[in-house]
């Protein structure tokens, strides 16, 4: 078990360096590019090489990536071409916008999923479990973008209550958090919800939940204790995944609603080509998706006794 | 025994599943009384309907099953008006069942000691103490050894026998009435088997429990029931005292099915199988009269094919029949038999000598690293030597894990051994994988494999794919060729042409087992390996797989090797017995030496464990304990020495044993001195030997 | 391909006809698969015939602004209304299909082709292939989709083969992850093990052996991953990182229509409802497919 969780550590760390090495190599090889990016179209052949030599940049692409890392593991990801200030002043608060918003997601989707998707579990082909189903590939269907766009056609066009964006100018208000927070949730739950039902209704005609009526125990005690305890370890670890979807889709919902979070700063970025911001970014949300796979795969050993006394 | 009503009562009880295609039947007016104390089997083949009566008995059916007529009675109250409330009671408490697959009829996520308490606690209203104090004492009950390692332990910590064992704990800790065990040893070894049949005997005999024992085995059902009844498509057959049904078997069917089971202490001179013909119908295109009609040789056009057949009193001990003509057929006028000819062995094929397989365990962990580099190994062959000749049968016998299976690997170049050599026709080919061997020597040793469910791609019609074999091994490039070739392969394995064009979902088991069969010889073979090719048949499909595998082998003058884990099928089979165990070859020589004394203790144990389905036979019983041992820590000195009754310590537990010639071709792996080999007893004893 | 018939040829194209008839049969027991699949055809056949059809050139400026349904002061009727530039809303949502449905059919089937050969060669042969293949897979499947996306479009630039390498960089790695699995089942099915004893070879006993036995979740998995390739197409035309204008496509539609949202709603709801039945179709048709296939 300890051993299986450090190779998952190593692992980890192994996707890290090659991915920012990709992320190095993809951006920062061509050296005269970066300089052209940083002074622009306009600069001449001279003035780029002057500022490279200035910036470091006549050392080997090994050692420049190896500073360039040791820098990203210290919290300096450099300078935005586009803000003119240091990548990490950026960034930050940036993310810390995103992480509320993410957290408002799942506060609200996880109880609501699971909840939906044990009960359409516990009674396969029935009326509800048709009804929580039909509704789960409905809104899973609708792209954040279309469901946003229909949801501020009602919402904020048709009957005024909401918020059209979310920028948040005068402040936190939570109002404006609620359209971005419910396209998401709404794209969202139906995969976990489904995940849920199918993992609930394979447990449900397993043969020892067989065995627990049969044994006489109370209903109550038979899905309580031994069908939710099996049926939810799939969907746990599908919900921490859940973070690389919803890493996803925080670029479009926060692009709709202006909202001033981490996946509108990488559009922006890439739009504008500021490339330093993007490896951040991108750096970022790698490490976010690849701990949180790590948070999955540690969680479904100490939930399955079968690894964790293999 | 002084209460008269019946524990049990089932009358007229009909059961359907209701699916798309409409209403199935899996069961018809079934009935069955079972009294105080008393067991009663309930045998037949898949598809007959027996697993379906236990479940409807504890009123479980699922969301499509129903009982659709008949009455249910336990202890005389109605259970077919009972509430949800009023089954649970009855559930676990009064009636109690143990099931096929002990591995996942255990909750994977919970201690036993957890599953076994929570039935004192959350029906009875127990206390965590007293919970415990009982679910120690039901474990002490099914000789458990260690019940506080158990207790703590999750389902997969424990072996496959203890699971069962847990299992049957978990039913004995109310102190049921009723106890339904269906085909409770199905999923175990033999001499794991023949432990838990002991055991239910025992248990049964203390507590004075009435029991149902659901087998397709006939010989468990001799050895621990007072009673049986025989299904065939969802009807019973026939029912009666064990010893009218087994002796005086008026059914077409019930004769059939002894007819058609090989038994270990007879061979295939003495008493020849016979297979049943045609297969079992489908429950919704079930024959009008009687459903055996039309596989049954005795039946007769008007009578048998017209009304529903009642069942019928033999005698006034309760044995009742489902035939018209059940007082007009003789049976020994139809048992004819036509003995096999013998055929004479012809020049060795294959040579196997010293050969050894290890597996290393890839040890990658921080652990590993940090323990040094020694490697691990998971001992698979240990020491393997013997010979086949040409047309010779030659099995291999031994429970899982044996090695048996590693074995035809390297034969067949899957796998390359550690050490030792495997001489085909003279030529080492142990270290040959099969890429390097030429195209005849892959053509001259071809493999029958086990599960007939994906012995062929699914993807592909059966032609085509024995077509592909002859091509390849046959060098056929000729279309017309080819196809006459497909055909009389069908032919040599007694299937029509037509089969050519279906699809393997299309053919039942059996079938799909004689494709293997002529795909394997179609190549015209040296030597053929045949991995359990019958494990997975019902016993009348099995007689018939079994006697044409020996029928093609004889005319073609193949070297059979059949590797198996039934001792009876191999006695009717082989010309020679290799037995094995952890990876040793404990004996082996011609099949007399091997099913006579002396013995190998293991083999001795292993005989006695063969379940038999033959009155007149008795045989001693030994019944192994402990667990079999993995090959990645085999025990010091013999392999078989922690579980043999007839260890001598300070011996067998430290000096390997030395491989001994007893008689010509006789060679035992044993320390035991000549004197007591020599004093043992036959394990079986009776009119058949 | 070394197809294994000798003279069955014949026989094993009628009974393949007749599959295909049956299969079509089967989806008729799912209600859910036949409404998938009309929303589905319903698209394609649109985007098919659309230049047949008798519609506006999709980029020709007629009356800006018109509702749907309402008379425009020249007697002419949009049905769908115009956007801002007085373009027919419907001749540009029924070209916007073509687009979308060209452009995910291809990435999708080029992601196919990459992901079924690295995972059949990784699931079948295993050794140091498949740890290779396995860990760039890894690599590639850690990056959030979105952002992938991002980088391959803005380093290579927005155009249709590029958008098609994003999704097969995107994609390739999970197909490969489902044919692993499934090849590793596969392989353990004693009909492989015949397949080796006979001395096939091993591209025979892929292509022919494990590819045709995997093929059932891999078709459920494909219409979810056309619809998932179709939102992706539209979302970088929404991010502005799509195919270059000026041929309509549903998700810059949106992006245009966005500002106007308060007094031309129609602009944005038209194209947002298009994409999401779309999808809707393709996801119940994989529902529907994944249901029959499990009754057998």
């Amino acid at each position: 078990m300890f051993v299986l969780a450090c190779r998952r550590l190593v692992s980890m760390a192994l996707i890290m360096a090659m991915v920012s090495f990709l992320l190095f190599l993809l951006f920062e090889s061509d050296k005269l590019a970066v300089a052209g990016k940083v002074l622009g179209p306009y600069s001449s052949v001279e003035q780029r090489e002057i500022w490279l030599e200035k910036n470091g940049y006549d050392r080997s692409f090994l050692t420049r990536y190896a500073d360039w890392a040791g820098n990203a593991v210290k919290g300096d990801f450099g300078t935005s071409l586009q803000l003119r200030a240091p990548v990490a002043d950026v960034l930050w608060p940036r993310l810390g916008n995103t992480a509320i918003l993410a957290a408002v997601v799942f506060a609200a989707m996880i109880p609501l999923s699971l909840l939906l998707g044990v009960l359409a579990g516990l009674r396969e082909s029935s009326l509800q479990d048709r009804v929580i189903s039909v509704a789960s590939v409905l809104t899973t269907s609708v792209p954040e973008f279309a469901s946003a766009t229909l949801l501020s056609a009602i919402f904020v066009f048709e009957l005024g209550w909401l918020p059209g964006t979310s920028a948040m100018t005068g402040g936190f208000n939570f109002k404006e958090l609620i359209l971005p927070a419910a396209v998401l949730i709404l794209f969202d739950f139906g995969y976990v919800t489904r995940m849920t039902r199918a993992s609930m209704a394979e447990v449900m005609t397993s043969p020892y939940i067989r065995t627990a009526i049969l044994k006489g125990l109370p209903y109550r005690r038979v899905i309580m204790r031994h069908a939710l305890r099996n049926a939810l370890i799939a969907p746990f670890t599908v919900i921490v995944l859940q973070m690389n979807w919803l890493l996803s889709g925080v670029i479009v919902v926060e692009v709709f609603f202006s909202y001033k979070g981490f996946g509108k700063l990488l559009l922006d970025a890439s739009l504008f080509g500021d490339i330093f911001v993007i490896e951040a970014c991108t750096l970022i949300a790698v490490f976010v998706a690849v701990f949180s796979q790590f948070i999955s795969d540690i969680g479904y050993m100490l939930l399955n006794p079968k690894i964790r006394f293999g | 025994m002084s209460d008269p009503t019946p524990i049990l009562e089932c009358k007229g009880l009909s059961v359907s599943y209701f699916t798309r295609a409409g209403e199935i039947p899996a069961v018809k007016d079934f009935d069955l009384t079972v009294l105080q104390g008393e067991a009663v089997g309930i045998v037949g083949e898949s598809g007959c309907g027996k697993s379906t009566v236990a479940f409807a008995i504890m009123r479980y059916l699922g969301a499509n099953g129903a009982i659709v007529d008949g009455e249910l009675r336990f202890r005389g109250r109605d259970m077919l008006s009972m509430t949800a409330d009023d089954l649970r009671d009855i559930r676990g408490a009064r009636i109690a069942m143990i099931y096929q697959e002990p591995a996942s009829a255990l909750n994977p996520s919970m201690r036993i000691a957890e599953q076994l308490m929570e039935v004192p606690i959350h029906r009875d209203g127990a206390s965590r103490a007293e919970a415990r104090a009982l679910a120690l004492d039901v474990l002490a009950d099914v000789k458990l050894p260690d019940p506080d390692r158990i207790m703590d332990a999750y389902p997969h910590q424990i072996s496959g026998g203890q699971q069962q064992r847990v299992l049957i704990a978990m039913a004995l800790i109310s102190k049921p009435d009723l106890l339904l065990l269906d085909e409770p040893t199905t999923a175990l070894d033999v001499t794991i088997e023949a432990g838990i049949v002991q055991l239910v005997k025992e248990l049964s005999a203390r507590h004075g429990m009435a029991m149902i024992y659901i087998s397709h085995n006939l010989g468990l059902i001799l050895e621990t029931c007072d009673r049986v009844a025989v299904m065939y498509s969802g009807e019973v057959v026939e029912i009666g005292r064990v010893a009218d049904v087994f002796e005086h078997m008026r059914h077409p069917y019930t004769q059939g099915l002894f007819a058609s089971i090989p038994l270990p202490s007879s061979d295939r001179h003495a008493r020849p199988l016979r297979p049943i013909p045609g297969q079992l119908p489908l429950p919704h295109r079930r024959p009008k009269g009687c459903n055996f009609a039309p596989r049954c040789s005795f039946a007769v056009a008007g009578r048998c094919d017209q009304d529903a057949v009642p069942m019928r009193q033999i005698n006034g001990d309760g044995h009742e029949v489902r035939c018209v003509r059940w007082d007009e057929i003789d049976f020994q006028a139809a048992n004819a038999n036509e003995g096999i000819s013998h055929v004479s062995p012809g020049p060795v094929v294959l040579e196997v000598d010293r050969m050894r397989k290890y597996y290393e365990i890839k040890d990658n962990s921080f652990a590993a690293l940090i323990r040094g580099g020694a490697a691990r190994y998971v001992r698979a062959n240990e020491d393997i030597s013997f010979t086949a000749r040409e047309a010779e049968t030659v099995a291999i016998v031994g429970e899982s894990g044996c090695g048996k299976s590693t074995f035809a690997k390297v034969l067949m170049g899957l796998e390359q051994a550690t050490a030792g050599e495997v001489r085909l026709h003279g030529k080492d080919i142990s270290r040959l994988p099969i890429g390097q061997r030429s195209p005849e020597a892959v053509g001259i040793l071809q493999m029958v494999f086990q599960n007939p469910f994906d012995t062929l791609n699914p993807s592909w019609a059966v032609g085509a794919q024995i077509a592909r074999v002859v091509r390849k091994l046959g060098g056929e490039t000729d279309a017309g060729r080819i196809r006459s070739r497909v055909l009389e392969l069908l032919s040599l394995v007694k299937l029509p042409a037509d089969v050519a064009h279906r699809r393997p979902r299309q053919l039942s088991g059996g079938e799909k087992q004689r494709i293997g069969i002529a795909r394997a010889f179609a190549g015209n073979p040296a030597l053929v390996v045949a991995d359990e090719p019958v494990s997975a048949l019902d016993v009348s499909v099995q007689a018939a797989v079994i006697g044409l595998l020996g029928e093609i082998q004889a005319g073609q003058r193949t070297t059979l090797l059949f590797i198996s884990h039934d001792l009876s099928v191999v006695r009717y089979l082989s010309d020679r017995v290799v037995v094995m165990y952890l990876g040793h070859v404990v004996e082996q020589g011609s099949t007399d030496q091997v099913f006579r004394p002396p013995y190998h203790p293991y083999t001795e144990a292993l005989l006695s464990a063969v379940p038999i389905a033959d009155r007149s036979v008795s045989k001693r019983q030994i019944v192994l304990g402990g667990e079999l041992p993995s090959a990645l820590d085999p025990p010091a000195g013999c392999p078989f020495q922690a579980r043999c009754p007839r260890r001598i310590d300070g011996l067998c537990d430290r000096d390997m044993p030395p491989r001994r010639e007893l008689g010509a071709g006789h060679k035992i792996l044993c320390h035991l001195g000549d004197d007591v080999l020599m004093e043992m007893a036959p394990v079986f004893a009776g009119a058949a030997d | 391909m070394d197809r294994p018939v000798g003279d069955q040829g014949a026989a094993a194209d009628r009974t393949g006809l007749a599959r295909a008839a049956a299969s079509i049969l089967l989806l008729r027991e799912s209600p859910i698969a036949m409404l998938g699949l009309a929303l589905v055809l319903f698209w394609v056949v649109v985007a098919l015939v659309a230049p047949l059809l008798p519609l506006h050139d999709p980029n020709l400026p007629l009356t800006p602004f018109k509702k749907p349904l309402v008379e425009a002061k020249d007697g002419a009727v949009y049905w769908l209304g115009t956007d801002h530039k007085g373009r027919d809303m419907l001749a540009r949502v029924i070209f916007g299909a073509r687009q979308v449905l060209l452009w995910a059919g291809f990435a999708t089937a080029v992601a196919y082709a990459f992901g079924i050969m690295m995972g059949v060669t990784a699931g079948y042969l295993g050794g140091w292939w498949d740890e290779v293949l396995s860990f760039v897979g890894n690599v590639l499947l850690s990056f959030p989709v979105m952002v992938l996306y991002i980088i391959i479009i803005t380093y290579l630039g927005a155009t249709g083969f590029n958008i098609v390498l994003a999704v097969t960089f995107a994609s390739a790695p999970g197909i490969m992850r489902i044919v692993r699995g499934l090849v590793l089942d596969i392989k353990t099915r004693d009909y492989i093990l015949a397949a080796e004893t006979r001395g096939e070879t091993p591209l025979y006993i892929m292509l022919v052996e494990l590819l045709p036995n995997a093929r059932g979740p891999l078709i459920v998995d494909a219409c979810l991953r056309l619809g998932y390739t179709t939102v992706t197409i539209a979302m970088l035309g929404y991010l502005g990182l799509g195919l270059p204008p000026p041929d309509p496509d549903w998700g810059k539609m949106i992006a245009e229509a966005q500002p106007l949202g308060s007094f031309a709603g129609h602009m944005a709801v038209i194209p947002a409802l298009a994409i999401s039945s779309l999808v809707l179709g393709f996801n119940l048709l994989a529902d529907g497919l994944r249901e029959i296939s499990l009754r057998d």
